[in-house]
Order: structure tokens, then C-alpha cells, then sequence
């Protein structure tokens, strides 16, 4: 059970007289359970190749198996696909539609052809893993608060229980608080529910915290693909690509740099105070 | 998917028709259409032809490239002219079953035929040669006369322009909501017609729900930059006639008057 | 000189259900007293739902306060008549790139607040192009904004607003939508505006890291400024702006968790230099 890219490659507007580069000879492996960050900026291609992975857009070049079928293959149902790489969109509130919160939710499990109860249930059960009030899934989804319309909007795509959930930049527009919320219910996701997590995001240090894992994008192609120790080591190369690791990293380096005998592969500021702490008991 | 869809497009490319002042291609095209509907004899016609194949080599627009945009409307000038070919009433040329063709039948299903085609290239013409930009504010001062029957000409232009811009910005918009609901299982291509209307709800609830948020965000923006109507107002880029024009305006009028003449002289009557 | 001055303004938000009955009443801005001085860099920091953005629909005559006033480069805003003035005087910047944009082509979009307000052709042109020189998008002045990325379309609109020479720039979270890249570029061109240009800012934000190099910053929460003063008094305070549901930069909250652990170092560290150069001395000793 995983998800495998093999070298696929995506022209827009191919037939058009201005062809643009969207992915350049791609790789991945997902395997089960694994929580990933992708970064890259905007037009890195991380978005394009989101959109690969169930089956939106179709790669020019190159195929992706899951679960070991050819998802390009004739005849494959890309309805399932789509219902088991659930995908999360850039503000996803704005996709909201029904009248309610409970029959938004429902409106993705429907389409998959569960009957009515079935689909309750599975709403039901995604609303409350977003952590949304239970009293207020009757209310209209247009008057709840930013933060609450996307854990409306995720419960969406949770409740046609995928196995691997994509989310493209769910802090987006968020406040600290909110974001945090949303990171930490995500993370819940996957430690709970043993689901695979793809975040993408164009911060390092929201992701930092999280994620197993984190590949860089940037014009297309993998820049990196390594634990956030291994990347964020990389910070000068990072720098060159318009990205930067988070700050704790360079702290470490400056630190190390001026003949602090400290580690510098701490990602998060509590390993990075316990580890200057001890430095300095030491000293 | 939807990046298709063009509309209104500017052929850009270096030409006098091009570089004519906005207000003479509006006048020019209304004059234009108004002439086609004074022609009584084919001569009428044969000097409109003349005219607009004139109007086209000059603006340097490939004439294949503007024919391509007509596909969609071939279909309703071939209903209406089969609707005259075989309503009008007259002497009978060929006649079987219930269906009987009158030679004025004929004559009828061609002039339509002909009239159709030469409003459609004549107002191509304009929107293939001026910038949306530029044919707004044409419209704005050239039809700043109707200011005094109240008509809202600064409004109306503003409106347009407005349009103009953010349809594309719609139109990626669309796309974007289709993805989403791809991805939540929709099914936008199967079904009969009514299902298919009802599965594109969830696309347009979203689209209009943001249409408007837009609006709204733009409306205040607007006002925050002192925008408070046309009263009062200055260009950036004001219109200017050139002697081009004037020259343009000549030749509109000769073309008028020798077309309508020519074209209701009864000595050409075929009908 | 004070060039905004906000005196005990109150405004509320009334919720009507169908029939056009009052079902609720949220007051966004709750006695709210504030000054700005000329040529300051301020920055007014908040959650999502804490009043900042209606407080700064105040500041230009979008909003007019219900109680209270706001008197802007001298002129009270609830006099409607001068609201012109006011508006050329306090320019705004909004959060959404696209639905502030009205021209089709760069430079005409630069153009149409001067076009708004009068000013005569030639001089409109000499403006367009001083502002979009000054936000370094001079070489763009004839592209389609659509093409352009988020940065870019919000530089835009700050030489859209500085065309109409204002005294005073409003930006309502102009980098919520974009990319650390595009945050950068914003915010340069804007600190840039104030120190060469003189013009006084006011940034709307809840990224704890845009405040930094602020003059002066104001905390709200709940539609009251709850806490004031410079960047380093703001964030030596980590567990109250915690409690504000706000963030505090890396290098702080380092700082702060090191004295949880009994490291000496003073309050306020806002940068890795100060953070390095605090924890390098200490070792010697």
C-alpha cells in the first residue's frame, strides 16, 4: 500500500505555441504512515505535482502506481483514486457550497455512491475529527469563522476516508492560533488514524516541528528529499533557491561557528534550548 | 480547460486600422451596419465586400484568423437563412412535398447569409484591432452625447473594463473550484442533462459566492483610491484625434453615401 | 506632530437575521485611544477577529467611528465632505492582490487614483512613474498584472496609492497571501517609502517578525489596544502575547526558554546577532 512516482514529467500547454515547464522528471516514493513536507516557493511545481497524485492532471511522461496499479492504465477508476489521495486545496472555504456544514461534508462520500446513512456517518465522524463544535453542524457553513470553515473544508475530503491526506498550504491566511490548531489537528491525523500526511507549505519553520520528512522543489524538479535534520543542513543552498531553513538553524551555526561546541541538527527551539542549556552547564 | 475560451480578443500586430482612434473604428462600425441594412440591390452588398476586404488587408489581421472565430455562429446564420429560404412567399422555383422555394425565398436566404457574415467580420474588425482598454474609453467619450438622455456612459465603461479584467482571473477561479470538487468524487461529465446541471451547483455556489466577495473587496478599494464617479476625473491617457482620423472619417462618408445610393437605386432591383 | 489621532472610537458590527432583526452586536473597536506620529514606522499586531482591520478602515474614512473620532492630518473623518482629502492623505493597501487591482495594464492602474483625484495628464504621468520607480516595478509598467506574482501585484498597489502622494500609507495585511519571498519584497519597499520618502506607516500584521524594525507597536485584542510600545518592550513580554494568541519570532522565544532554564540573558532579544553575541560572553565568563 503506497504511492510511487516514477520519473513523470508535466508541459503546460503543450500544444499551445508557448510551452512551460511544470515538472521535470519527477521520483517519490510515499510509503504508509510517513507525515512529508514539500516545500518549494510559488511556481516551484509543488502545487502541479499535488495535483498529480490523484489523477487531476495527467503527467506527460512517466507513470504512478498506487498500490501497485498504473493509475494511467485504461479503464482505471480515478473516482476512487481521488476518494482514497484525498486532496485539500489553497483556501479550501472557498469550495464550500451547501446549506448546512453536515451536508457539505456529506456532498464527497455521496459521490462515491454510499447510501445516505452511510454518508452521515462518515460526515459525522469527520467533523468531529477536525475537532468542529458538534452544536453547530447544522448552521450554514458562510457564517462560521476562517479557522472553522477549514476544518469544515478538510472534514470534506476526510469523510470519503482517504489513506493518504494532501493539504495544499492549510495555514494559509491563518493566524498564529489557528495555525497551530490546524497543524496540531493534522498531526493528530496521523498519529491516530495512521494516515499519511502530505503538507505542502512554503514555510520551513511551520513544518519543522512536524513532519518525518521534507522534500524541496524548486523549477520543477526534487531539490532535496532527506529528514529536516539532513535539509535544513543545507541551509546555504536553501538560501540560493529563495527558501531559508528555520531560525533556530542558523542560531546553531552562528553559535557553532564562534566556537559554541554545539550541535547544529536540532529542528525545534525546545531541542535547540535544551541542547545550549547543557552547553553552557558544561562549560 | 477553460483557458481556451477567448473573448474579444486583440490581434496585435502594427497597422494604420490599428492605430486609428477608438472612437472612428466605434463610429466606423456602426455606420457600417446601419449601411447594410439600407441596401435594396446586391451592388449595395458587392460595395460593402469591397469595403471591408479593403478594411482587412489594411489592418494586416490574417483573414483565416478571423474566420476561425465565426465557427459558432455559422450554425445560426444557416437556421436563419434555411427559416427565410423556405417561409417567404413568392413565385416558386422548385417545389415537393409540402416545400415549395420561391425565387425570393432564395434571394432572402443569401442576402441574410451575406448580411450576417459582414456584421459579424465588420465588428471583428474593431475588437481584433483595439485593445479592450482603448475601446472603453472610445466608448466613453464617443458616446458621451448620450450623457445628455442620462445614460451612464462613465459607468458603463468602467463596467466594462472592470469585466475585462477580472475574467480571467474568473475563469482560473472556475478551474480551481472544478479541481476541488474533482477531488471530492464530483462527476461532471456523465449523467443526462439534468443531472449534469445539478452536478455543476457545487461549482457555481463557490463561484458566485466569490464573484461577489471580489466585488465587494474591489468596490472599497476603489473608493480608498478617491474613486467618486467620472465627474471631476482626468485621464492618463486622454484621446486625441489625428489627422489619420479625420482622414478616416472622410472616407466613412464617402463610402456611405456611394454604398446607400448605389445600393437603393431601383435600376439594380432584382427583386 | 500627530498625524492620526484616534479619540475613545468605538465601532460596532450589527448582525440582522432576514426580517431585518438585530440578532447580535460584536464591537470590533472598544474604546480605542491611539496617536501616530508623522514619519513614524507603526505596526498594530492582532488575532484574526482582535478589531486591527476595522480600526484601520478608521484611519482612511471607510469606517466612520460611532463614538469617539478619528482626525486624520487634521480633519476629523466624519466630516463628509473633506473625505477626499482624507483618502488622498491616508492611502490604503488591502490584503488581496487581485481585488485591488482595477487596470488592465500596470501603469494605468498606478494612474487611476491620480486620475481619480484631478490631476492633469503630464503630471500623471511623472507620478506613475516616480512610484513605480520607487517600489521597483518601473520595468513592469506595461505587463498585464495578471502576470505577475503576488509580490509584485501588492507593490503595485503600494505605487498605486504613493501616486497620490499621501502623507500617511495604510497596509491592511499585505502579506497574508503571499510567500516568504513576496513578504520580503513588500516589506522592503515599504520600509524603503518610509525612510526615503518620509512616509509615515501604518502595517497591519499578525507575523511577529514584520514588526521588528517598527518604531512603535500596538497590541490588540478584543477591539482594545491592550498592550503599546517598542518592539523590544512588546516582546520581552512572551508570555502575555502567548496569552494573545500571537506568535513570538524564533530567536525570542529561544531567549525566553533559555532563562526558563536558568541561562542569564537580559529580555527583548529580537535578533540572532544580539542572541549569539549574549550567549558567547556568558561562556567566557
Amino acid at each position: 500500500m503506497s504511492l510511487i512516482v516514477d520519473h513523470i514529467s508535466y508541459i503546460y500547454d503543450k500544444d499551445s505555441g508557448l510551452p512551460t515547464v511544470g515538472l521535470k522528471d519527477v521520483s517519490l516514493s510515499i510509503p504508509d504512515g510517513q507525515f512529508i513536507g514539500v516545500i518549494g516557493h510559488t511556481g516551484s511545481g509543488k502545487s502541479t505535482l499535488m495535483q498529480h497524485l490523484n489523477g487531476l492532471i495527467k503527467a506527460t511522461e512517466g507513470s504512478i502506481y498506487f498500490n501497485g496499479e498504473d493509475i494511467y492504465d485504461k479503464g482505471y477508476d480515478l473516482k476512487k483514486l481521488r476518494s482514497k489521495v484525498g486532496l485539500v486545496f489553497q483556501y479550501p472555504e472557498h469550495q464550500l457550497f451547501a446549506e448546512t456544514v453536515f451536508a457539505d461534508v456529506c456532498y464527497g462520500p455521496g459521490n462515491l455512491g454510499l447510501d445516505k446513512k452511510d454518508c452521515e456517518l462518515r460526515a459525522y465522524d469527520a467533523l468531529r475529527k477536525v475537532g468542529f463544535p458538534e452544536e453547530l453542524i447544522f448552521t450554514s457553513p458562510f457564517d462560521l469563522s476562517g479557522g472553522q470553515k477549514r476544518r469544515v473544508a478538510i472534514a470534506g475530503v476526510l469523510a470519503m476516508k482517504p489513506e493518504i491526506l494532501i493539504l495544499d498550504e492549510p495555514t494559509a491566511g491563518l493566524d498564529p492560533k489557528g495555525r497551530d490548531e490546524i497543524l496540531g489537528m493534522i498531526k493528530e491525523l496521523q498519529q491516530k488514524e495512521k494516515m499519511t500526511i502530505i503538507l505542502v507549505s512554503h514555510s520551513m519553520d511551520d513544518v519543522a516541528e512536524y513532519v518525518d520528512r521534507i522534500v524541496v522543489m524548486n523549477h520543477g524538479s526534487i531539490f532535496l528529499d532527506n529528514s529536516p535534520q539532513v535539509v535544513f543542513s543545507h541551509y546555504k543552498e536553501l538560501e540560493e533557491i529563495g527558501l531559508s531553513a528555520p531560525q533556530v538553524t542558523y542560531i546553531m551555526h552562528a553559535l557553532s561557528e564562534q566556537g559554541f561546541p554545539v550541535k547544529c541538527d536540532v529542528t525545534t527551539i525546545q531541542e535547540a534550548a535544551d541542547e545550549i542549556a547543557a552547553c553552557l552547564k558544561n562549560n | 480547460m477553460l483557458r481556451d475560451i477567448t473573448l474579444g480578443q486583440y490581434y496585435q500586430t502594427e497597422s494604420v486600422i490599428h492605430r486609428l482612434d477608438p472612437r472612428v473604428k466605434l463610429l466606423g462600425t456602426i455606420l457600417f451596419f446601419i449601411s447594410l441594412f439600407c441596401f435594396k440591390n446586391p451592388v449595395g452588398y458587392a460595395i460593402a465586400i469591397i469595403f471591408l476586404a479593403v478594411v482587412i488587408f489594411l489592418s494586416k489581421v490574417p483573414f483565416l484568423f478571423m474566420v476561425r472565430g465565426m465557427k459558432a455562429i455559422i450554425f445560426l446564420m444557416v437556421f436563419t437563412s434555411l427559416v427565410n429560404l423556405f417561409a417567404t412567399k413568392g413565385d416558386a422555383v422548385l417545389s415537393f412535398w409540402k416545400i415549395t422555394i420561391t425565387r425570393q425565398g432564395i434571394i432572402m436566404a443569401i442576402t441574410i447569409a451575406v448580411r450576417i457574415s459582414l456584421l459579424i467580420i465588420g465588428s471583428s474588425i474593431m475588437t481584433l484591432t483595439t485593445t479592450p482598454n482603448h475601446l472603453t474609453d472610445g466608448m466613453e467619450k464617443g458616446l458621451r452625447f448620450l450623457k445628455v438622455i442620462k445614460v451612464p456612459v462613465h459607468e458603463i465603461a468602467m463596467m466594462m473594463s472592470i469585466a475585462l479584467r477580472f475574467i480571467p482571473i474568473l475563469l482560473e477561479e472556475t478551474d480551481k473550484i472544478m479541481k476541488a470538487q474533482l477531488a471530492r468524487g464530483a462527476d461532471l461529465e456523465s449523467g443526462n442533462v439534468f443531472k449534469r446541471v445539478k452536478a455543476m451547483v457545487p461549482i457555481l455556489v463557490p463561484l458566485f459566492i466569490s464573484a461577489f466577495r471580489r466585488a465587494n473587496d474591489l468596490a472599497t478599494a476603489m473608493e480608498a483610491r478617491c474613486y467618486h464617479g467620472g465627474d471631476g476625473r482626468t485621464k492618463m491617457k486622454p484621446l486625441k484625434y489625428q489627422k489619420r482620423d479625420a482622414v478616416a472619417y472622410v472616407i466613412l462618408a464617402v463610402y456611405l453615401l456611394v454604398s446607400i445610393f448605389l445600393g437603393r437605386l431601383w435600376i439594380f432591383d432584382i427583386m | 506632530m500627530e498625524i492620526v489621532k484616534a479619540k475613545d472610537v468605538v465601532f460596532e458590527y450589527i448582525r440582522r437575521d432576514d426580517e431585518g432583526e438585530v440578532v447580535g452586536i460584536t464591537t470590533a473597536v472598544d474604546h480605542v485611544n491611539l496617536g501616530i506620529e508623522k514619519g513614524d514606522f507603526i505596526a498594530i499586531l492582532g488575532h484574526n477577529g482582535s478589531g486591527k482591520s476595522t480600526l484601520a478602515k478608521h484611519f482612511n474614512a471607510i469606517l466612520v467611528p460611532e463614538e469617539g473620532s478619528v482626525i486624520v492630518d487634521g480633519i476629523d473623518t466624519a466630516e463628509s465632505e473633506r473625505i477626499w482629502d482624507i483618502r488622498q492623505n491616508a492611502g490604503m493597501v488591502f490584503q488581496n492582490p487581485d481585488n485591488q487591482i482595477i487596470g488592465q495594464v500596470v501603469e494605468e492602474d498606478v494612474g487611476f487614483g491620480p486620475e481619480n483625484i484631478g490631476v492633469p495628464t503630464e503630471e500623471i504621468w511623472e507620478r506613475v512613474e516616480k512610484s513605480l520607480k520607487a517600489v521597483g516595478m518601473y520595468e513592469f509598467r506595461k505587463n498585464s498584472p495578471n502576470r505577475l506574482s503576488g509580490g509584485q501585484k501588492q507593490r503595485i498597489s503600494i505605487a498605486g496609492v504613493l501616486a497620490m502622494k499621501p502623507k500617511c500609507i495604510i497596509l491592511d495585511e499585505p502579506t497574508a497571501m503571499l510567500d516568504p519571498k513576496g513578504r520580503k519584497e513588500v516589506l522592503e519597499a515599504v520600509h524603503e517609502l518610509n525612510k526615503k520618502e518620509g512616509v509615515t506607516v501604518i502595517l497591519i500584521t499578525h507575523y511577529m517578525e514584520e514588526v521588528i524594525d517598527a518604531d512603535k507597536v500596538f497590541v490588540m485584542d478584543a477591539g482594545k489596544v491592550v498592550m503599546q510600545g517598542t518592539p523590544r518592550q512588546i516582546f520581552s513580554l512572551v508570555d502575555d502575547l502567548k496569552s494573545l494568541r500571537l506568535d513570538v519570532p524564533q530567536v525570542t522565544l529561544l531567549a525566553y526558554e533559555l532563562k526558563k532554564r536558568g541561562v542569564n540573558l537580559p529580555d527583548g532579544i529580537l535578533t540572532t546577532d544580539e542572541l549569539v553575541e549574549n550567549l558567547l560572553s556568558l561562556k567566557r565568563n
